[in-house]
């Protein structure tokens, strides 16, 4: 059917730029704390080591940055031109946070960044660190804004339909805007970017010490990025599990998928360490079960219990069937507005019309809708288990991962002897893309866990895709693909060239590697 | 505070600041990098182009962004409608704004004549194709655009995107780019010496003469040859939004009815005159930096002709005329208006003051001089 492709297509190509955008977006976060902690240093001793620290780890920056910005323009457009009726039906609640980014954040970040590549000579040193600070602030904000936004996606508040515009209505700014999941959110993934950040930057000085140059600038850069490191894997490991908390909570349907729990156990429930999901049968092949674990985290107590899958699924059809009236008595309302019976009749009901509208993926006429339809939907609601018990598993390993090469690190740095550790300078190199696996393996489970709906509980994503047609999503997305290609292949071989050429980049004559190219 | 009727019109005003901050302030950035090709004749000479708007492009841009998050949050279904309806016009945009943060970054990292000179004509399709296809879509929207909405308000756009590039149309599309390179060269001037702003200048002369004419030319077909569109069913504008409670008929005459009603408002398109005229007789004179106000006002003046025209129109619909988008009901609710309101009253004042502190920091020519002892550093 040409809508089923049609809705494939457009989250195969929101996914796509997405997932893209979000490999220089962490970096991007953690880079520039990391240029604040730099440039304080030299602000503090006048050491101009710590100046071409700054300026080095800068040039890198970036580099990162371009493409973050050209590929974050994406992300403005995509909701309006591929995702239409989802951008009517929650724009006066999903656009406000939006444009407040832009207003509050991107214009902070983006006019110093200017001033920080260019303002050197022409700003004190105390004017420049503010710049810097200002850009970091600037930077941060907007990925408050735009995890606001996404915590309303994911946990609904402060909103109510309106019949006379067909569309959810912002009804409590300070409730969308201090939405526990988005702040859960919010901590949790700039947190990883700092991560990302330190990893990069202690990966990169490893290589240096390992090659056994720039000695002095690499174990400074080091230092500090182990530090940094280790505090914000810490807040990572935390704030996931204060997500974790908050999913329990609000969507304890990905929290099931998550963790392959179908079925509700006495509390406190057992978290599954390994286990083989089989999606048919709705049970796990094999499992591996740490007893107590999952419900501490999932509901802070060793009372309250954490629904299984098969339970969630049965709440949802009782849900289905009662949106499938919020359907019918809006559609008799539509046509008589103000008629004060219908208009009680779909107050009842109002609470569950996006789960009538589930149905929409398989009839046009929702209220005739048969019994193996409302079966359909009621599978829908829950997302396939596998890739999210796995993805969710490879990133918290990771982060376990990270958390060790930090410690590590740090313990070293304090000790003074990391330099002589090959090993761990090693492990350092070879951790590089950790980070980054760990970040978009995080925005899968956060997104693809939210399936079947765009806004959970309220606009399945079925029904929220533009009116457009198969072939366009074709060209565009072939499009997106041959441009990002080009523009990593362009990036990467940039990142490389100045990563492995070094300090000596700058031109100042200190180090090693001078060359005449810029 | 205020009423919705008042927050529709503040926020129709305020969409049109945005708009108009945007064609001044990312306009100059694009006009200079249409002109970058020809302007520069050598490397040296292009990197002094590229390095007059280097610190500023970026932040500047935000005036797009914000511009886009503006309309999603104080108009939705404009939004909805028009970045879908015209997917390939938008995405055109689009792509061709990817080569200019990596046109501007990458350009100078290398040293060798094509990797250059690509990066080059990349920041010329960044700097001249979006003015290009945003003055299109103006000419579509005067004309009115082939969409309807179903009871749901979903949003079927029924045209082509061939049918986009009518003469009207890429007309109006060539006022816009002659807009803007005027401007893009007026700033130029400002900021070079030499062989360089006396091409700019010339440029300036040869874009602000295109300018008023295709702009009068624009002006009288429209007078001549487009039917506007009315509103024929009685409204209550401060009702909730709702785009399926009118009529509306198309009309001739419709768009200069306005002016008619209000004829302060026939000072606007006066502005371009006024504002293009003032902007090449201050530049000869070297006073570069009023003549960018000059022309920034005859930007205002083109704009707000568009916008004052149509007024309460945003998007007409031509193919089902009741369905036409207006400042009355194709709008966010009371609450959603009000906050962005205060949110941009806040932040707006913010911007203005770091831009120009910004800008001041960076105050100057550019030289060759500039270039050569910021070789590693500069773009």
């Amino acid at each position: 059917m040409a809508i089923e492709h049609l809705v494939a297509l457009s989250r195969l190509q929101f996914a796509a730029t997405a997932l893209y955008h979000f490999l220089f977006v962490p970096l991007t976060l953690g880079m520039t704390w990391i240029l604040v902690i730099m440039e304080s240093v030299y602000v503090m001793t006048g050491k101009p080591i710590y100046q071409d620290m700054t300026r080095f780890w800068g040039k890198l920056f970036g580099i990162n940055f371009a493409l973050g910005v050209t590929t974050g323009i994406t992300m403005e457009f995509q909701f309006g031109t591929n995702w239409a009726y989802y951008s009517h039906y929650v724009g006066d609640i999903f656009g406000a946070p939006l444009a407040i980014e832009g207003l509050m954040a991107f214009f902070l970040e983006s006019t110093f960044i200017g001033l920080f590549f260019f303002g050197w000579d022409r700003l004190s040193r105390k004017q420049h660190l503010l710049v810097t600070f200002l850009m970091a602030i600037g930077t941060n904000l907007s990925a408050l804004w735009i995890l606001i936004a996404n915590g309303w996606m994911q946990h609904p508040v402060g909103a109510e339909f309106n019949y006379v515009t067909m569309r959810m209505e912002m009804t409590d700014f300070w409730a969308v805007l201090f939405n526990p999941d988005a702040q859960a959110k919010f901590v949790h993934t700039v947190s990883a970017g700092y991560v990302t950040g330190s990893l990069f930057v202690l990966a990169i000085s490893s290589w240096y010490l390992l090659h056994n140059r720039d000695v002095e600038f690499a174990k400074r850069s080091f230092r500090i990025a182990a530090a940094f490191g280790l505090a914000s894997v810490l807040s990572v490991i935390v704030l996931g599990d204060e997500s974790g908390y908050t999913v329990g909570e609000a969507q304890q349907t990905k929290l099931a998928a998550m963790e392959a729990m179908w079925h509700t156990e006495p509390a406190p429930a057992g978290l599954n360490l390994i286990a083989i999901p089989d999606e048919a049968a709705q049970k796990n092949d094999f499992e591996v079960k740490i007893p107590w674990v999952m419900g501490l985290i999932g509901t802070r107590s060793v009372s309250k219990q954490i629904p299984g899958i098969i339970e969630i699924k049965q709440k949802n059809r009782l849900r289905i069937q009662n949106g499938i009236l919020a359907v019918e008595a809006l559609e008799a309302l539509r046509k008589e507005p103000g008629n004060p019976a219908l208009k009680t009749r779909f107050a009842q009901y109002q609470a569950d019309l996006g789960f009538g509208l589930l149905l929409k993926k398989y009839t046009a006429n929702v209220a005739n809708a048969s019994s193996a339809m409302i079966t359909k939907a009621t599978n829908d609601t829950v997302p396939r288990v596998a890739p999210m018990f796995w993805s969710f598993r490879l990133m918290v390993a990771l982060g376990f991962g990270m958390l060790a090469l930090f410690s590590l690190a740090t313990w070293y740095s304090v000790k003074g002897c990391f330099a002589q550790r090959t090993w761990l300078l090693r492990w350092a190199l070879y951790f590089l893309p950790a980070p980054w696996i760990s970040c978009e393996l995080g925005w899968f489970v956060a997104e693809y866990g939210r399936q079947p709906w765009t806004i959970y509980g309220v606009l399945p994503t079925h029904q929220s895709v533009s009116t457009l047609g198969v072939a366009s999503l074709y060209g565009s997305l072939a499009g997106f693909l041959g441009f990002y290609t080009v523009l990593l292949v362009v990036e990467m071989f940039l990142m490389v060239k100045f990563a492995k050429q070094g300090p000596g980049s700058l031109g100042t004559g200190r180090y090693a590697n001078e060359i005449t190219q810029h | 505070m205020f009423d919705y009727v008042t927050l529709k019109i503040i926020w129709w005003l305020l969409v049109g600041v945005l708009l108009i901050g945007f064609a001044i302030m990312d306009g100059h950035d694009m006009g200079v990098g249409t002109l970058l090709p020809f302007v520069g004749k050598s490397d040296l000479e292009r990197r002094v182009v590229i390095n007059t708007v280097g610190p500023h492009w970026d932040g500047n841009q935000v005036w797009f962004i914000t511009g886009g998050g503006a309309i999603f949050a104080a108009w939705p279904l404009v939004y909805a409608t028009a970045f879908s309806g015209f997917y390939w016009a938008m995405l055109a945009v689009l792509w061709a704004l990817f080569f200019r943060p990596v046109g501007f970054d990458y350009r100078s990292k290398i040293d060798n004549p094509t990797w250059r000179s690509t990066w080059d004509w990349g920041l010329f399709i960044g700097g001249a194709v979006p003015p290009l296809i945003f003055g299109v879509a103006f000419g579509n929207l005067l004309q009115g655009v082939p969409f309807h909405f179903d009871n749901d308000l979903a949003s079927y756009y029924t045209g082509t995107f061939w049918a986009l590039l009518n003469p009207f149309a890429l007309l109006c599309g060539l006022v816009s780019t002659s807009m803007i390179t005027f401007h893009g060269a007026i700033y130029l001037s400002h900021r070079t010496e030499g062989e360089i702003q006396r091409r700019a200048l010339r440029a300036a002369t040869i874009f602000g003469i295109l300018l008023m004419i295709l702009f009068a030319l624009a002006g009288w077909w429209l007078y001549a040859g487009i039917q506007g569109y009315v509103i024929s069913s009685p409204l209550d504008h401060g009702e909730m939004a709702n785009p399926l409670a009118k009529t509306v008929i198309r009309q001739s005459g419709a768009w200069f009815a306005n002016y008619a009603r209000a004829p302060l408002t026939m000072l606007l398109p006066l502005l371009v005159f006024l504002g293009s005229t003032l902007a090449l007789l201050l530049a000869r004179k070297d006073r570069t930096l009023l003549a960018f106000v000059a022309s920034s006002l005859a930007i205002t003046g083109v704009i707000a002709t568009a916008g004052a025209a149509m007024f309460p129109f945003i998007m007409p619909s031509s193919t089902d005329p009741s369905s036409s988008l207006t400042v009355w009901d194709s709008v966010s609710s009371s609450l959603t208006l009000s906050i962005m309101f205060w949110a941009t009253l806040i932040f707006m004042p913010l911007i203005i003051i770091y831009t120009s502190w910004a800008y001041k920091v960076m105050a100057g020519k550019v030289t060759a001089a500039y270039i050569r002892e910021h070789d590693h550093s500069a773009y």
